[in-house]
C-alpha cells in the first residue's frame, strides 16, 4: 500500500493531497499542469519537504511530521524517472546505469543488470555518453537507472512529455513490460489521458493542489461527473477487452468484451492478451435499426441508460452493452430520433476510433 | 646562443617562482572550492562580508595586502607569534611566506572562476543522484565536482598566472632575498636596478611571456578536451 498525505504551502499555492496508491501496478497521478502533481512526487522522493503529513510505502514510513520522521532522498529507496531524464552527462550510459546500483547493498538488489538492459533494449548504447543519445533512448536509460537501484517504488514524472509521438510509442511498451516483469509499484504522473489508459490500474485526479477523486481507473472513468472533467474532446468510455483474433483477412484485430466483438485496425498483440480500449464519445453514433449498407465496422445492440445535456449543440447519451459506452450526438439528431432512456438502439463505432494499449496517441495513429 | 644562457640568479628565480606558484595554487584550491561552494549555495548572515573579504586582495593595493600580512603573520605579528610559539611555523621572510602572499593575492580569481562553474551545475542532476542513493558528500564528489572541472581548470590557470606575477605583497611581506623569496618578477625588478642588468631582465621578460602563454594554451586544451568528453 502506498500512502501519501502531504500538506505544503508554496507562496499562494497550497497543496493538500491525500490518497492511497496500489501496492503493485501503476497508479496514475492525473491533472492539468500546475495542479501540483510534480510537487507531490518530489515530496514522496524527499526532494521537497511537506509542512506536515505522512508518506509510507508498503509499511515503510518515509515521512511523518507527527513522529518527526524525514528520511533523506538517498535513504528512501525510491526510483525517480524525471521528465527531462537527468542522466549524468560526464558518465557513460553504463556508469549511469550502475551509479545507483552500486550504492544498493548487494543483499537488497533484486533487479539485475542484464535483464534490465535487455528489457529496455539499450545494450548497444552502454559505451556512449548521454549527449549522443536520442530523447527516447535517454528516457529508457533513465528508467533503467532508476530500476537498477531495486527501489521499493518507482516515480515517473511525465517521462514521455518531452518526446514526440514516435518516440513515445518507442518508450511506452517498455514501461508496460516493466510493470509486468517487476513487481514494483509505480506512481505515474501525466496529463495525457491516453498514456494513463495504457498503463494504469489506479488513478488519482488532482486539481489546484487537491485530490478530486482517487480509485480504480475504470470505475473512476465511468463516473458521469468525471466525463465532463476530461473536457469535450477527451470524453469517452474505457472498456477492458481481450484479443480474440490478432489479424483477420482484412488486417483488422478482433477484440472481445462480454458477448461483443470490436474490430479495430491491426494491433501488435497476441491472442488472449488483455487490451484496454478507449472509445471517445464523439466517435460513437446511434441508429434505431441496424443499418444494412454502411461502412461502419462495429454495430452493437445497446440500451439507452442516461441522457446528459452538453453545451449546445450536443447531447451525450450513455449506452449499456454490458458495459457503459458514451455517444455524443447533435441535439438535432437527438430530437429527430426521439431518444428516451430505456430505449433499445444500435451503437455505431468506427473501427478507426479505438485506442489501444500499444499506441499512444489515439486520434492520429488509429485514424485513416 | 650566449644570450639565451640563464645565470645562476635567474635559474634560482625561475625555479622558485614555479615552486611558490605551484604551492600557492595547490594549497588554496581546496579552500577556494569550499569558499565558492559556501558563497554559491548557502545563505547566512554576513555572507556579503565574507564575499567582500575574499575579493579584497583584488581591489586593495598589493603593498597594503603585503603590509597587512606582515602585521598579522610576521615574526611578532598577532597570529605569526602564536604560529611560531605553538607550531614552530615561521612565514615571514621565507618561501612559505611567499606562497602565502601569492595564495592570498590569487584567491579571489580562483574563487570567482570556481563559483561561476558551480552556479552553472544543474541542481536537478544532484537531486537525481540523491534519489539514486548517494549522500550529499558523494553527490558533490561524483557529480558536482566533475561537472565543475572546466571552471576549476580556468581558476587554477588564472591563479597560477597571478601567483607568478605576484610582486607588491610578496616584497612587502617577505622581502627580496635571493634563493629564498626572490621570485621571477622580483629578480627582474632587481636586474633593472643594477648597471648591466638589461640583458638578464630581457631574458626573464621573455621567460615570463613564454610561461604565461604555455599556461593559457594548456588551460584551453584541457577545457576543450573536457567539453568534448561531455558531448560524447
Amino acid at each position: 500500500m502506498v500512502e501519501v498525505h502531504v500538506i505544503r504551502k508554496q507562496g499562494h499555492f497550497n497543496i493538500f493531497a491525500r490518497f492511497q496508491g496500489a501496492s503493485s501496478g501503476v497508479t496514475a497521478l492525473y491533472g492539468p499542469s500546475g495542479a501540483g502533481k510534480t510537487s507531490v512526487v518530489n515530496m514522496v522522493a524527499g526532494l521537497m519537504r511537506p509542512d506536515a503529513g505522512r508518506i509510507a510505502i508498503n509499511g515503510l514510513c518515509l515521512f511523518d511530521s507527527a513522529r518527526r520522521v524525514d528520511l533523506p532522498p538517498e535513504k528512501r529507496r525510491i526510483g525517480y524517472v524525471f521528465q527531462d531524464g537527468r542522466l549524468l552527462p560526464h558518465l557513460s550510459v553504463r556508469s549511469n546505469l550502475t551509479y545507483g546500483m552500486k550504492l544498493t547493498p548487494t543483499g537488497r538488489r533484486f533487479v539485475k543488470f542484464d535483464p534490465v538492459v535487455e528489457l529496455l533494449g539499450i545494450g548497444h548504447l552502454l559505451h556512449r555518453r548521454p549527449a549522443r543519445l536520442s530523447g527516447g533512448e535517454k528516457q529508457r536509460v533513465a528508467i533503467g537507472r532508476a530500476l537498477l537501484t531495486s527501489p521499493a517504488m518507482l516515480l515517473m514524472d511525465e517521462p514521455l512529455a518531452s518526446l514526440d509521438s514516435a518516440r513515445k510509442a518507442e518508450v511506452l511498451p517498455f514501461i508496460t513490460r516493466l510493470c509486468r516483469e517487476f513487481a514494483i509499484p509505480i506512481l505515474y504522473v501525466s496529463h495525457a489521458l491516453d498514456e494513463i489508459l495504457n498503463l494504469a490500474t489506479h488513478m488519482v485526479i488532482m486539481e489546484e493542489g487537491r485530490v478530486l477523486a482517487a480509485g480504480d481507473l475504470e470505475a473512476l472513468l465511468a463516473r458521469p461527473e468525471m466525463q465532463t472533467r476530461f473536457g469535450r474532446e477527451e470524453s469517452g468510455a474505457v472498456i477492458p477487452t481481450v484479443v480474440e483474433e490478432p489479424e483477420d483477412a482484412f488486417g483488422l484485430t478482433w477484440l472481445r468484451f462480454g458477448d461483443h466483438i470490436l474490430k479495430v485496425l491491426r494491433l501488435q498483440a497476441l491472442r488472449g492478451e488483455p487490451m484496454r480500449v478507449r472509445i471517445p464519445a464523439r466517435q460513437v453514433a446511434i441508429a434505431l435499426e441496424p443499418p444494412s449498407r454502411t461502412s461502419f465496422q462495429n454495430i452493437l445492440p445497446a440500451e439507452i441508460r442516461e441522457i446528459v445535456d452538453q453545451e449546445a449543440p450536443f447531447v451525450d447519451v450513455r449506452l449499456d452493452l454490458g458495459t457503459s459506452l458514451w455517444a455524443r450526438i447533435t441535439r438535432h439528431s437527438f430530437q429527430e430520433l426521439n431518444l428516451k432512456v430505456g430505449q433499445s438502439v444500435f451503437a455505431l463505432i468506427k473501427s478507426v476510433a479505438v485506442s489501444h494499449a500499444s499506441t499512444t496517441d489515439l486520434g492520429e495513429s488509429a485514424g485513416g | 646562443m650566449e644570450f639565451l644562457r640563464l645565470t645562476q640568479v635567474e635559474v634560482e628565480a625561475l625555479s622558485l617562482s614555479l615552486w611558490v606558484s605551484s604551492w600557492a595554487v595547490a594549497t588554496s584550491l581546496p579552500l577556494g572550492i569550499l569558499t565558492a561552494w559556501v558563497l554559491a549555495r548557502l545563505r547566512f548572515p554576513g555572507k556579503n562580508l565574507l564575499d567582500g573579504l575574499v575579493h579584497l586582495p583584488l581591489v586593495l593595493p598589493p603593498v597594503v595586502t603585503g603590509y597587512l600580512l606582515l602585521v598579522a603573520l610576521g615574526r611578532n605579528g598577532i597570529i605569526g607569534a602564536l604560529l611560531r610559539r605553538y607550531l614552530g611555523i615561521v612565514l615571514a621572510f621565507n618561501w612559505k611566506g611567499a606562497v602565502l602572499a601569492a595564495a592570498v593575492m590569487s584567491f579571489p580569481l580562483l574563487v570567482r572562476a570556481v563559483r561561476l562553474s558551480l552556479e552553472g551545475v544543474d541542481r536537478g542532476l544532484e537531486a537525481a543522484a540523491r534519489t539514486l542513493g548517494a549522500g550529499p558528500l558523494r553527490v558533490f564528489f561524483t557529480v558536482t565536482l566533475p561537472l565543475m572541472v572546466p571552471g576549476v581548470i580556468t581558476g587554477l590557470i588564472l591563479a597560477f598566472a597571478r601567483s607568478l606575477g605576484e610582486f607588491g605583497a610578496t616584497i612587502t611581506f617577505v622581502s627580496n632575498i635571493r634563493g629564498q623569496t626572490q621570485t621571477l618578477p622580483l629578480a627582474l625588478y632587481t636586474l633593472t636596478q643594477v648597471p648591466g642588468g638589461e640583458v638578464g631582465a630581457m631574458r626573464l621578460c621573455i621567460l615570463s611571456v613564454l610561461i604565461a602563454m604555455a599556461a593559457l594554451v594548456c588551460s584551453e586544451i584541457l577545457a576543450r578536451r573536457f567539453t568534448a568528453r561531455l558531448k560524447g
